[in-house]
């Protein structure tokens, strides 16, 4: 550890380890190990509800289709810093890749769990291709992004170690990989919604179209600032003490998000409209799917929309945070009502799929994970401020 | 079209790309391997006996049937094929006291396109010339993107199973055909309701038994066209709805609406970095531009407050010269004032 972030480790972790948020983080992750050996020595089966009929749950609706979507911050704000030179939202870019990074990094752990042979993983790079599939472009482009993210993420940890040598070499790489990462997100952030162009029976109308993957890439970058707005909510007081902008710089940046979020949902709610007349498919709105999807486009895209317009003009940071906590919730109820709500909506049997408590552990414990490596490694690094040495500099 | 497109796996970019050009670009019409076979299931012939389902289970050497085989209470809940049980029979319409009651048997459609085969990111699905679509577990990751897929709920998976679990479906016997027999089912029926054959002759029996009987059927084969069309065919003498089967769906076949958006993403690549360097080198611009006009509107600034400067300077000396001079005068004058006075006295 550098001299410089001595001071940066928290009492907490100077004064032993057996703090209340190690011990309820402790049993969080021992019982998902051990959930996850159940389900390597009893199989999906023993772990999950997942069926026949509900191929897909909570790992893939939430650990895959939401931890997309949600990560993806880190390939807005590195745009906009470095290629669109929006140089006052420096400050973010590094929590938000690491945020990303770890994001993608839980979609693979959620996979590596789902999966019914996991260790078959590049089976579709070495073994056998089927870029017929949405899936293997999704998997290309994630495997891509995955390695893009941890070596935008090396700055910090280079820094930290004192590599000075290498930190050039990474900072040199700036443009080049942000514009790669920025080209990989749009292709599977929208290839995540075009897999389920194969189900338009079995998806409700209400949420199938034709513009899935269109819908998916603009949901995500509104969730991506959202979840830039939260995590900076978060760690903004937790890591306060290593924060080197004052209040009114970070909240000048909250706003810039708030902005480009109301525009991204604005955005997002027209087309969803547009969908919904270019498939003439005002008549199911009365219907009580209609009514479902009224109370998630209108109360998770329409209000927080207006919210984030609201909360930037008045200038009101409590708005904006309420905005993004709903933005968030509002994808995720998205990706859950694609993935396995208002799939099978007409279910020739009567079954239906509720995750198992299991299931939510497991997926929880994944979370608790990047929480806990997300803290390990802003409490060494330079993540919420600028190393001295580096100050200024790519 | 699936087997035709083996030929473009290569490199895993490359073959991405090529699928999306030729999804995108192609005018020509695949009609299927001729003389490949298909079943048609008569519903209107099928009592509901079950005797398929237990063939099936025997010849895939899979556990029998729960129960006894004719226990009516099976026919209380409405069934799906499992890992288990590769064909189930339904019964969709109760008796009334003119007609018997309704059954149709389900499983796998072995469809002309399978989707099954085009969502599998590992190509463990295999639609054959013969017709049947076979699975290679050896190739299988588990992801059940087939399962989730398929329209006609007709794949099960091996929940159960927690290293080697696989998809599991109606193979259409394949071994058999192969041998020049009979699929189980087909060999089992004791009614008639399950025919083997080519499947373009069995498209002409159907038409056959619907234009001598229209009264007993629905005027359409369940199977021709939905799709892109299905090995497995079904004749009613119902609405397919009330069958369990999606009513008036498109011919177009599912690939070909799954796989449309790929093809934009060669473009997105392709057009992506010219445009994201094109915008980089914009902001850049505008940032050189602005210190450039910043830079310029300092040095103008310098200069004018230089020149004022000189100005004032020049201005102040003037004004020096004339103080200086107006205090000589004054001396002079005072002087010879005094020298007029000193004179007088």
């Amino acid at each position: 550890m550098s001299d410089v972030t001595v001071d940066a480790v928290p009492a907490a972790v100077k004064t032993g380890w057996l703090t209340p948020f190690n011990i309820i983080t402790g049993i969080i992750l021992v019982g998902g190990a051990i959930i996850l050996g159940l389900r390597f020595t009893q199989g999906l089966a023993a772990t999950t509800n997942l069926s026949n009929t509900y191929p897909w749950g909570l790992w893939i609706g939430f650990d895959v289709m939401s931890g997309v979507a949600l990560a993806a911050g880190g390939f807005i704000t590195s745009s906009a810093v470095y290629l669109f030179g929006m140089k006052e939202y420096k400050p973010v870019v590094r929590a938000a890749l690491l945020t990303g990074f770890l994001g993608y990094f839980l979609v693979v752990l959620g996979l590596l769990a789902d999966l019914g042979r996991p260790w078959r993983l590049p089976y579709p790079f070495i073994r056998s291709a089927g870029p017929t599939s949405p899936l293997f472009e999704v998997s290309l482009c994630v495997a891509l992004y995955l390695t893009v993210l941890l070596i935008e993420s090396t700055p910090a940890a280079f820094e930290w170690l004192g590599l000075k040598k290498f930190r050039k070499i990474v900072g040199s790489m700036t443009i080049a990989l942000t514009i790669f990462g920025l080209i990989l997100s749009t292709m599977h952030q929208s290839t995540l919604g075009a897999m389920f162009m194969v189900a338009p029976t079995r998806l409700h109308p209400l949420w199938y179209s034709g513009h899935i993957p269109v819908h998916f890439f603009v949901s995500a970058v509104a969730a991506g600032l959202s979840m830039v707005i939260v995590e900076g909510m978060i760690s903004h007081r937790a890591f306060h003490h290593q924060v080197e902008i004052t209040d009114e710089h970070f909240q000048g940046i909250n706003f810039g998000l708030a902005k480009a979020a109301s525009v991204a949902l604005a955005i997002y709610f027209s087309i969803k409209v547009i969908a919904l007349a270019i498939e003439d498919e005002w008549s199911l709105l009365g219907t009580g799917w209609g009514a479902y999807w009224l109370f998630e486009v209108l109360g998770f895209v329409l209000l927080p929309c207006v919210l984030f317009a609201v909360g930037y003009r008045e200038r009101r940071l409590p708005v904006v945070r309420v905005a993004a906590v709903i933005t968030v919730i509002g994808i995720m109820l998205n990706r859950f009502n694609i993935t396995f709500i208002a799939f099978n909506w007409n279910n020739p049997t009567a079954e239906t799929y509720i995750p198992n408590w299991m299931e939510i552990w497991v997926t929880v414990a994944f979370i608790t994970f990047a929480v806990v490596v997300f803290r390990w490694i802003a409490n060494r690094m330079p993540i919420m401020y600028e190393h001295p040495d580096w100050k200024g500099v790519h | 079209m699936t087997t035709t497109r083996r030929g473009f796996i290569g490199g895993a970019i490359g073959a991405a790309l090529a699928t999306g050009t030729a999804e995108a670009g192609t005018t020509k019409h695949f009609e299927g391997h001729p003389g490949r076979y298909g079943l048609l299931h008569d519903t209107t012939l099928c009592v509901g006996c079950r005797s398929c389902e237990v063939a099936c289970k025997e010849v895939n050497d899979l556990p029998p049937v729960e129960g006894p085989v004719d226990d009516p209470q099976v026919f209380d809940t409405t069934r799906r094929t499992t890992e288990t049980s590769l064909t189930v029979v339904n019964k969709y319409v109760e008796a009334t006291d003119d007609a018997p009651p309704v059954y149709r048997k389900l499983q796998c459609m072995h469809c002309n396109e399978p989707c099954c085969a085009t969502v599998c990111l590992v190509h463990a699905f295999e639609k054959t010339p013969e017709g049947p679509v076979l699975y290679h577990p050896e190739l299988c990751m588990g992801c059940r993107y087939c399962v989730m897929a398929c329209p006609y709920y007709a794949l099960a998976y091996e929940y159960e199973d927690p290293l080697t679990p696989k998809v599991m479906r109606c193979t259409m016997c394949y071994d058999r055909i192969k041998e020049g027999k009979l699929p189980s089912c087909a060999e089992a029926c004791p009614t008639g309701a399950i025919t083997f054959g080519d499947r373009e002759e069995l498209i002409g029996v159907a038409h056959e038994r619907i234009r001598k009987h229209p009264g007993r059927y629905v005027n359409h084969i369940f199977g021709e066209h939905e799709f892109g069309g299905t090995s497995w065919m079904v004749l009613a003498g119902e609405s397919f709805g009330e069958l369990g089967l999606d009513e008036g769906v498109t011919s177009e076949p599912l690939p070909a609406i799954a796989t449309s958006y790929l093809g934009v993403v060669p473009l997105v690549v392709t057009i992506y970095p010219g445009l994201l360097m094109g915008m980089y080198a914009f902001s850049k611009r505008h940032e050189a531009v602005a210190k450039a006009e910043r830079e310029d509107a300092v040095a103008k600034a310098v200069e004018t407050t230089e020149e004022e400067g000189q100005k004032k300077i020049a201005a102040a000396a003037v004004r020096a010269a004339k103080d200086k001079q107006r205090a000589v005068d004054m001396a002079v004058k005072k002087a010879l004032a005094e020298a007029e006075k000193g004179g007088e006295s």
